[in-house]
């Protein structure tokens, strides 16, 4: 059975949406998505909640604690994958994790939950390629497309290795630095995403302090896809912070179509 | 406890101790750390470096520490002869120093003016803003609020020294919250800024270039006792937080097997998860902040709270030559509570009148369990990493002393 991909999206940029998974809690995580996708995300990162988020901000670090204040799981972040899978069968589906939630469920059965799950793709946020052998392997076994990081900061040998390992797409860091949104897009990215083009046709997508429409439309001038996490994070925190959570997806649903100014186009297709 | 699943074996990175250790970063920090490994691979074999450091060891920082035979104890405990590794000697109060003058020279062979780092009781930070001042150069410090409010006096030493010190809040605002912060200013200002990490942990190449800066310490051990006893000594004590000192002490007695090398680990007050620090007893291998080794945490590979009274132990994970060295049996790795801590302290500072950091006085608590069951002819050395002066606030609040 070929790899399930993530092809490059028929109009730009295609979006990636990051939630992490368990805030406020499952089910309203599980909403989100849905909005999410109806509102025209391509693919879903469900993020694993970490006790130790190093490359996060303030924002996705707050999450974290929440999700993980009432026990969120692997496994739960699993279950929700199953059940988009079974609602949304087009949309692309990520697990996004630091390395010891999966090292401690198991790599192997990791792998094999999460193929069973639909998921499409796994990207460890402290996961590099001189790393990944088992990780790989264990990855191609069960049909999951590995996704790495790539920074500004990578030199060109080491995106040339990234390229060469990586499938659905590459995910390219807008900046030195952890999530979180900023004021302007940094001129560091289209750089990156210039230089990773000499060694892949993969869809690449920018994250890391996308945060507006305005910033969404610049990433669209030189990738495929844009990556949007603190932003969303954000508007869920601020509707927990309001005492209504339930309202989150339809703020988040709000949000994403407000992205794509005029009539929406058809965008990243999946699988 | 479940088995661990899948350790991982296929690195292709360095720094390698058995399964353990590795490099699991951000990609963001890759670029540095290899730049990093680089430069230490030049400067190792580098003659004006090693001069420099070592003129720095010698005339600053005040090496070689003395070997002292503590005969007072060693009659009062009524066993092995003991011997104390005077590390608490050292420039600004700890054997912090030695690493720090080291990455220090690095960094400003590297051009990297501005540093990081983090600390937990605050030894690691005094002696990083030290050798900042020392070298003119920009300083910040990562320190757990929980830690600030324990270790106050390092606090102001540090701001005197210029450095300033940032406080953290987040978990529970001790040593590993430091470290997660002080990665997130790396990440941020890789390109200009070198992380001066304090112990064995993290990424390659820091677990192996740490452990070298502090191999003097049995380095000089060894032939001292050689000289003082014409002989090796039976056992090794030290304590193990992220293992630094322990990893110094160590290292040039492994080949020697008959030498017992003894970590000890803060055994907090309790055996529950999140009321000590003992990796090695109640933790299983995981990643954390860069490298893989024995970690305390939960099932879903969530990272435990850890206590200790002293802060330099108060961590969840451990050096991963450590962890080798434990699953070799090559080391043995057994703890210390808070109490035993406390009363070593009070005792070694009646019958030395030596103040040992509370971090130290596991190690001397040790001493004091295992001497009195050996033959006089066994010798022990305790690695007496720091000195206790930091520790009065604590250990006024902790214990409330009568004159004896």
């Amino acid at each position: 059975m070929p790899i399930r991909f993530i092809p490059k999206p028929q109009s730009r940029p295609g979006l990636v949406a990051y939630l992490t998974v368990g805030d406020p809690d499952l089910t309203t995580t599980r909403d989100i998505a849905l909005a999410a996708i109806d509102a025209g995300a391509d693919v879903i990162e469900l993020g694993v909640p970490f006790s130790d988020p190093l490359a996060d901000g303030p924002v996705i670090q707050r999450a974290s604690e929440r999700a993980l204040r009432h026990g969120t799981t692997l496994g739960d972040v699993l279950a929700i994958a199953a059940d988009l899978r079974r609602q949304r069968p087009d949309s692309g589906l990520v697990i996004f994790s630091y390395f010891n939630p999966i090292l401690r469920f198991g790599l192997e059965r990791f792998c094999s939950a999460a193929e069973q799950a639909g998921v499409d793709g796994v990207l460890v946020t402290d996961m590099i390629v001189e790393e990944a052998g088992e990780y790989l392997a264990s990855l191609e076994r069960h049909h999951l497309a590995p996704i790495f990081l790539a920074a500004p900061t990578s030199p060109d040998e080491r995106l040339k290795r990234i390229a060469a390992v990586s499938q659905g797409f590459v995910y390219a860091i807008s900046r030195t630095g952890i999530t979180g949104t900023q004021q302007s897009l940094a001129t560091e990215a289209e750089a990156l995403v210039s230089r990773l083009r000499r060694y892949t046709d993969l869809p690449i997508a920018v994250g890391f302090g996308i945060s507006n429409a305005e910033h969404f439309a610049a990433v669209g001038e030189f990738a495929d896809a844009a990556v949007i996490g603190s932003a969303l994070v954000r508007i869920i925190e601020q509707d927990i912070e309001r005492a209504a959570p339930q309202e989150a997806p339809s703020s988040i649903g709000r949000f994403i179509e407000g992205l794509r100014t005029g009539p929406r186009a058809p965008v990243l297709q999946v699988r | 406890m479940s088995t661990v699943i899948d350790p991982p074996k296929t690195s292709t990175i360095a720094g390698r101790f058995g399964v353990y250790g590795g490099r699991y970063v951000p990609e963001t920090l890759v670029a540095a750390l290899d730049e990093l490994d680089h430069a230490y691979a030049e400067a190792k074999v580098d003659p004006a470096f090693q001069a420099r450091l070592d003129s720095l060891l010698r005339d600053y920082a005040g090496r070689p520490t003395p070997l002292y035979f503590a005969a007072r104890l060693s009659e009062e405990l009524g066993g092995a002869k003991i011997y104390l590794k005077r590390e608490d000697l050292l420039h600004t109060g700890a054997h912090k120093i030695n690493n720090c003058i080291g990455q220090g020279l690095l960094a400003e062979r590297m051009g990297k003016r501005r540093i990081i780092a983090e600390t937990g009781a605050g030894q690691h930070g005094v002696a990083t803003a030290t050798v900042c001042a020392l070298l003119s150069m920009e300083c910040v410090v990562y320190m757990g609020e929980e830690d600030m409010r324990r270790q106050e006096l390092n606090v102001y030493r540090m701001r005197l020294l210029g450095a300033e010190v940032r406080g953290v809040r987040s978990g529970s605002r001790t040593l590993k919250d430091a470290i997660n912060e002080a990665m997130r200013d790396w990440v941020t200002n890789v390109r200009t800024t070198h992380y001066l990490l304090g112990s064995v942990l993290g990424a390659h190449p820091y677990p192996t270039m740490v452990r070298d800066f502090h191999r003097v310490i049995g380095k000089e051990a060894r032939e001292q006792i050689q000289e003082k006893e014409g002989r090796l000594p039976t056992a090794i004590i030290a304590c193990v937080g992220g293992g630094s000192n322990a990893i110094g002490a160590f290292y040039e007695f492994i080949p020697d097997a008959q030498v017992r090398l003894i970590g000890v680990e803060a055994g907090g007050h309790g055996e529950k998860l999140g009321e000590h620090a003992a990796r090695f007893h109640g933790g299983s291998p995981g990643v954390l902040q860069g490298t893989y080794s024995y970690l305390l945490q939960n099932d879903n590979g969530q990272v435990s709270l850890t206590h200790s009274v002293s802060a330099g132990l108060d961590y969840a994970s451990v050096g991963p030559e450590h962890a080798a060295l434990h699953d070799s049996g090559r080391a043995e790795y057994v703890t210390a509570t808070d109490q035993a801590a406390l009363d070593a302290t009070v005792r070694l500072a009646r019958t030395e009148g030596i103040l040992p950091a509370l971090e130290s006085a596991h190690a001397v608590a040790e001493c004091i369990r295992i001497a009195p069951a050996m033959a006089r002819h066994d010798i022990l050395i305790v690695n007496l990493s720091g000195r206790g002066d930091k520790d009065i606030g604590i250990l006024s609040r902790e214990m409330s002393l009568k004159g004896a």
